[in-house]
């Protein structure tokens, strides 16, 4: 048995899905788990952390994330409670914040973790974009690790309710200061954490075209991606880049239209539940790494299948 | 301003990677490249010199002899010195930043360190907020703007969802590029001439405190993922089968 950490990410004031996937790692395997929370009240969360011996509420009078700031707390956390391994989500925040932590630490940090034994304090990472898959240890007194989202089977919060015991924010004056936050004027889907995307290749023709992509987005509550030839080609930004020099993705479905599944596009997204190709070309190497396959022309088929699926779900 | 640029040899991002020895891949038929991110910290840290006159641009490499290599690019690029780590050990980021370290940190005036958000071979994303620890320095990573007067630093920063980070830091301090912030050049034929008179500085690894003896993170094992079984094409008419689809999503694969 281990004194395990978490790090729990909110997004404006919500719960994200992923800490349920780092709740179910850490409860397995009889571990006293802490979990850290950022907020000026824990008391809404709790019900997700059933089961987990306690949780830290981090306070302060300006919570706003300041990656300096939040890594000295985490850092004192991790000395007070004496926790030999702490884990997160490999999301934005969690890029941005870990190596920071494991800086202040001098710990190990093993990032993007499909697989972690906390016991061995072992873990597997896709390394190359995903052409091969590392094992790696972490030795020291210290362990960090932050884990790919949507690959941990969540189990449902169960037992005791945690004890809530509370931290201050570290006050230090931030180096590097987050002066603002721009929103984007439409609300996207993060993809890499999206259950579903809908992806566009060189075949979209024109960034207006990305529009019947987005009908379709829409109706499943999708993310929209594309390939590195569309974004080259000025179709799409390169945020919307799935692929070796864009986004990991991992969604339970992904649809890839008019894609023709180069490698470097197929490393950032093979790892997807089920994948659906549409393309014109039938010799085109995306049916071969598809689980379904349609050979159509993409500016057809996916208006029916957004139709089709708007009908389904009702 | 004395300007860095730390840059890794990956192989290409088109190349099949096939394990060895259970730790290492083979590089018999791999083509080498400099990591895409890379390549946007060094055409960032050119842009930077030509706005700031009297800079300088270093690039430094750790690696085997051929990295050297990725070097000689980003000297054909437009960078004005280059520094060789000669390391043929697997380092984990913690020694990777210490060695970055200990030959940046030895130029009293050094300025703006540029690096890419992640190598595409580990993918790790780790050593460029390793290197500011080290350093302690501000630092910012998935860079996608960057503004700087001499003495400070605006950047913007990608966070999901579309969203970007504004941040503000004062120079000295570290930058990790994402893809998006420029669009690398290519290297000039004079470029690349010039490029071959310039003497690169090897510094053995012993030297700069890394060790691999001192890593925290250990590689244990390589290996090829399972392949995915090959997938079915549906036959028939659009409609037809835009409904075969729906249904099968909902039913076999149970996604919707």
């Amino acid at each position: 048995m281990a004194n395990i950490g978490l790090y729990i990410e909110l997004k404006d004031g919500t719960f994200k899905k992923s800490n349920r996937e780092l709740l179910s790692l850490a409860r397995k395997g009889g571990h006293a788990v802490h979990a850290v929370v950022f907020c000026a009240d824990v008391q809404p969360y709790l019900g997700e952390m059933q089961g987990v011996q306690s949780v830290v509420q981090v306070s302060g009078a300006d919570l706003a994330y300041q990656p300096e700031r939040y890594a000295r707390t985490l850092a004192r956390v991790i000395d007070e409670f004496k926790l030999e391994a702490f884990l997160g989500i490999y999301s934005a925040q969690g890029k941005d914040l870990f190596p920071r932590l494991a800086a202040l630490l001098k710990a190990g940090l093993v990032s993007d973790c499909l697989a972690v034994d906390l016991e061995k304090r072992q873990a597997v990472k896709p390394v190359y974009s995903g052409k091969l898959l590392a094992e790696y240890q972490v030795e020291g007194e210290r362990a960090l690790f932050t884990v790919r989202p949507n690959v941990i089977p969540v189990e449902p919060a169960a037992g005791g309710t945690p004890q809530v015991r509370t931290m201050a924010l570290d006050g230090g004056e931030p180096k590097a200061r987050i002066v603002e936050i721009i929103q984007s004027a439409s609300q996207k889907v993060d993809l890499t954490e999206a259950e579903i995307i809908v992806s566009g290749g060189r075949a979209m023709k024109a960034r207006e075209n990305f529009a019947v992509l987005e009908d379709l987005a829409q109706v499943l509550n999708a993310g929209v991606g594309a390939s590195r030839a569309a974004v080259d080609a000025g179709f799409a930004t390169s945020d919307m880049q799935v692929g070796q020099t864009g986004k990991v993705v991992n969604p339970k479905l992904y649809i890839a239209c008019g894609i023709s599944g180069a490698i470097q596009h197929f490393v950032g997204m093979k790892t997807s539940k089920v994948i659906v190709a549409v393309n014109k070309d039938p010799e085109a190497p995306i049916f071969k790494k598809a689980d379904y396959g349609i050979v159509g022309d993409l500016f057809t088929i996916v208006p029916l299948l957004k139709e089709e699926i708007k009908k389904t779900l009702g | 301003m004395n300007i860095y640029v730390c840059i890794k040899q990956v192989p290409d991002t088109e190349a099949s990677i096939l394990v060895k020895d259970g730790r290492s891949i083979n590089e018999a038929n791999v083509k080498w490249i400099v990591s895409p991110y890379d390549e946007y910290a060094i055409e960032e840290a050119l842009k930077l010199k030509e706005k700031l006159p009297g800079s300088k641009v270093t690039a430094v490499c750790l690696g085997p002899d051929r990295a050297q290599n990725a070097l000689r690019t980003a000297l054909a690029m437009g960078a004005d010195a280059a520094v060789h780590i000669e390391c043929a050990a697997l380092l984990d980021a913690h020694n990777t930043a210490r060695a970055l370290a200990h030959v940046i940190g030895a130029d009293r005036e050094f300025g703006v360190i540029f690096l890419g958000r992640q190598a595409i071979d580990d993918d790790a994303s780790q050593v460029h907020l390793l290197l500011a620890g080290e350093l302690s320095l501000p630092a910012a990573t998935n860079v996608l703007a960057f503004a700087c007067d001499g003495q400070k630093v605006r950047i913007e920063r990608e966070i999901g969802e579309g969203a970007r980070e504004v941040i503000e830091m004062a120079v000295p301090c570290v930058v990790a590029a994402a893809k998006g912030l420029n669009t690398p050049r290519y290297a000039s034929m004079m470029g690349i001439m010039k490029a071959k008179k310039i003497e690169i500085r090897k510094v053995p690894l012993a030297e700069t405190g890394a060790d691999e003896a001192r890593n925290l993170v250990r590689l244990l094992k390589l290996s090829s993922p399972a392949e995915k079984p090959q997938g079915r094409v549906i036959p028939g008419e659009p409609a037809a089968v835009v409904q075969e689809l729906v249904k099968r999503l909902r039913e076999e694969a149970k996604v919707l």
